[in-house]
């Protein structure tokens, strides 16, 4: 969609009085069927995910493969110097097998080394961040988002979509400041 | 001073409105102050002109941490006959200094990963600067071991890499175990607390009055926008980082009292020191948080955030961790009894009346065992005078058990001809108050340059936050908070 004047159109936008009326809205909004839209507010609101209809994120099974892969290198690292390349005896000891309890700490500490790298880039990786424009960022009114705003935004690009019908379901359910925001400044 | 608010008092302040409930919990931020009152307060510290004291406390610790890295210096260039470690005390300040510092990091993350697992909300007042303490904690720890090895440019052999004699480090052993274990540690609560961070970078960047401001909050945070798409897999994510953290802090300092518990050394090849090492490191680590925070929030007034509560649930953790740390050494002297094993009573009795005595009857028993048994009174708990004592007993305590485990242990070695004392060098002495030049130094810049309480969690604990708080009258917050408690 794009404005008499040439600008492309990102959305329509609104902002709610409260986290509970946002809550409320969303599930509004998803009742209505859009698909591309989104919720913005300054802390995490419970509940919210299902009001908009967003499953539980996968992100833990990304977090399971990071974790796998750093059990794995940790048994490389260890069986494969250890055992082939260079066995060590320190102290007349045995370096069999039934030794491997000495090898754990060193197991489960890559395993939660690559797990946590894991969880840290797949969740940017998911988010698509980091991005540091974006069309909401042309709202002034949007700065709040980080304070106290809660703020609804129905993208152009959902079916659904239409100008008027756009600003009726955001008026009916109690969003102020309703906007028009623009892909560019 | 402190008023000591008990649940009937700030119920009593507000029945006026609303008949008295049944079951009242004081609120986590007192004064129903709303979601702008909380940014503006947490990011006001950040962004007002730098306070003088600000000044004075930075130019202290930071030519303290100058001093401390001269030490280093010194030591690296000349050698470790600059310490006051000979045969039998090999071991002594210097890993003394680490146990320590790794275990006052422990509480960060105890704060952090924990106490979120356990759905304990009033953490969000204090994880944040909890967990810079871990990070600045655990970087002052990783200089013992590093320079300690004597000849630190060979330091790099502890890393599995192939090398020329096609040796590999020794993967059996502890003392590499610990090098796992602290980098991983180091690294897992640097991703946490960047992950924590990033909404409240946002923040910063949304009231950025200058250009580069904007630019450097901006890149950091990552272009956050609050979406709930992101929060979605964010808490995922924070989930995930916290339940990794969880059995990893537990890990860290269990590797660390391998260091000692695998040797032979009477009264260090004990099988109670995992267990007992994490309780103390707890123990230390909350004496620590509180030695922080009592100033931090009477100098920028977060008393509305930082309530008398959270005082009272931190002091009440010291006196768990310290009761549990308590009877560990009741333990040892009792195993140490029973086990008739001639070295290990001997040490047992020499740690009361051997020539460190003193360490042990002002340190351990004193500081660590009985200070903290105060806590036991809701007086004390709420008296900030009281429980600032308390922390600084414990924060002693805990360095002088340390130093009782290593060197008492050493000292007495099993043939009386190689018996010695240890005597401190100047270096031994300046390298420890650098360490604590540099702790400072980097807690200074963090509470100057980043937000010290994260925001976007205590939001989530105001009553407004929930979505089905209902807002009788229109948007009227004290008359909502009032609604939430009836």
């Amino acid at each position: 969609m794009i404005t008499p004047s040439g600008n492309r159109v990102y959305g329509m936008a609104a902002e709610y009085p409260s986290a509970s009326s946002l809550y409320e809205a969303a599930k509004q909004v998803r009742d209505a069927g859009y698909k591309r839209w989104d919720v913005h507010s300054p802390f995490p609101i419970h509940g919210m995910d299902a009001a908009m209809g967003l499953g539980k994120s996968w992100l833990s099974a990304v977090v399971l493969v990071g974790g796998i892969t750093g059990l794995l290198t940790a048994c490389v690292l260890e069986f494969g110097p250890s055992s082939f390349l260079y066995p060590l005896i320190v102290h007349g000891k045995p370096t069999n097998f039934w030794t491997v309890p000495a090898f754990f700490p060193i197991m489960f500490e890559l395993t939660i080394l690559f797990s946590a790298f894991a969880a840290f880039f797949a969740w940017q990786a998911m988010d698509f961040l980091p991005r540091w424009n974006h069309p909401m960022f042309n709202w002034d009114r949007f700065k709040r988002v980080t304070n106290d705003g809660f703020f609804l935004v129905l993208e152009a690009r959902d079916p659904r979509f239409g100008e008027n019908e756009a600003r009726e379901l955001l008026e009916r359910t109690g969003g102020q400041h309703i906007t028009v925001v623009h892909e560019e400044p | 001073m402190d008023s000591a608010p008990t649940a009937p008092d700030v119920i009593a302040g507000e029945a006026s409105a609303s008949a008295a409930p049944s079951v009242a919990r004081v609120p986590l931020v007192l004064n129903q102050r709303n979601f702008d009152w909380v940014t503006n307060r947490i990011s006001g510290a950040v962004e007002n002109a730098t306070p003088r004291w600000w000044w004075v406390a930075f130019a202290i610790s930071s030519i303290t941490a100058v001093i401390g890295l001269f030490c280093l210096g010194y030591l690296i260039s000349t050698g470790v006959g600059t310490w006051g470690v000979n045969i039998p005390v090999g071991w002594a300040w210097g890993i003394t200094n680490f146990v320590f510092w790794i275990g006052i990091g422990h509480a960060g993350t105890l704060i952090s990963a924990i106490l979120f697992l356990l759905r304990q909300k009033w953490r969000t007042s204090i994880n944040r600067s909890a967990e810079a303490m871990t990070l600045f904690a655990v970087i002052c720890a990783g200089i013992f071991p590093a320079v300690h090895v004597g000849r630190v440019w060979m330091a790099w052999f502890l890393a599995p890499v192939p090398m020329q004699y096609g040796a590999w480090p020794n993967f059996r052993s502890p003392l590499l175990w610990d090098v796992f274990a602290v980098s991983t540690y180091f690294t897992v609560s640097v991703l946490f607390w960047y992950t924590g961070l990033v909404p409240d970078l946002g923040t910063l960047r949304d009231r950025a009055t200058s250009k580069a401001k904007k630019f450097f909050y901006g890149i950091f945070a990552l272009g956050w926008r609050g979406s709930n798409r992101h929060w979605r897999h964010y808490e995922m994510a924070y989930l995930l980082l916290a339940g990794l953290a969880t059995p990893l802090v537990l890990s860290v300092h269990s590797v660390v009292s391998f260091d000692f518990a695998v040797s032979i050394i009477p009264t260090w090849h004990t099988t109670i020191f995992p267990p007992y090492f994490v309780a103390g490191a707890i123990f230390g680590g909350f004496a620590m948080v509180l030695t922080l925070m009592i100033p931090a929030r009477a100098i920028y007034k977060l008393q509305d955030i930082i309530t008398p509560q959270h005082i009272d649930k931190m002091a009440k953790v010291i006196l768990l961790t310290g009761s549990i740390v308590a009877y560990s050494y009741m333990m040892e002297f009792f195993i140490s009894w029973y086990s008739g094993n001639q070295y290990e009573r001997f040490a047992s009795y020499n740690r009361i009346f051997g020539p460190y005595w003193w360490y042990w009857w002002v340190g351990m028993l004193f500081c660590n065992c009985l200070s903290p048994q105060l806590f036991w009174f809701k007086w004390c708990r709420y008296n900030i005078f009281v429980v600032y004592f308390v922390c600084m007993c414990v924060n002693a305590g805990m360095w002088f058990e340390r130093f009782i485990i290593i060197v008492g242990g050493l000292h007495r070695d099993f043939l009386p001809s190689s018996w010695g004392l240890f005597h401190p060098s100047w270096v031994d002495i300046w390298t420890f108050v650098g360490t604590f030049g540099i702790f400072l130094s980097l807690f200074l810049l963090f509470i100057r340059f980043l937000p010290m309480i994260a925001m976007s969690e205590v939001k989530t604990v105001l009553p407004e936050a929930d979505p089905h708080h209902a807002l009788p009258g229109g948007h009227h917050p004290v008359a909502a908070a009032k609604e939430e408690r009836t």
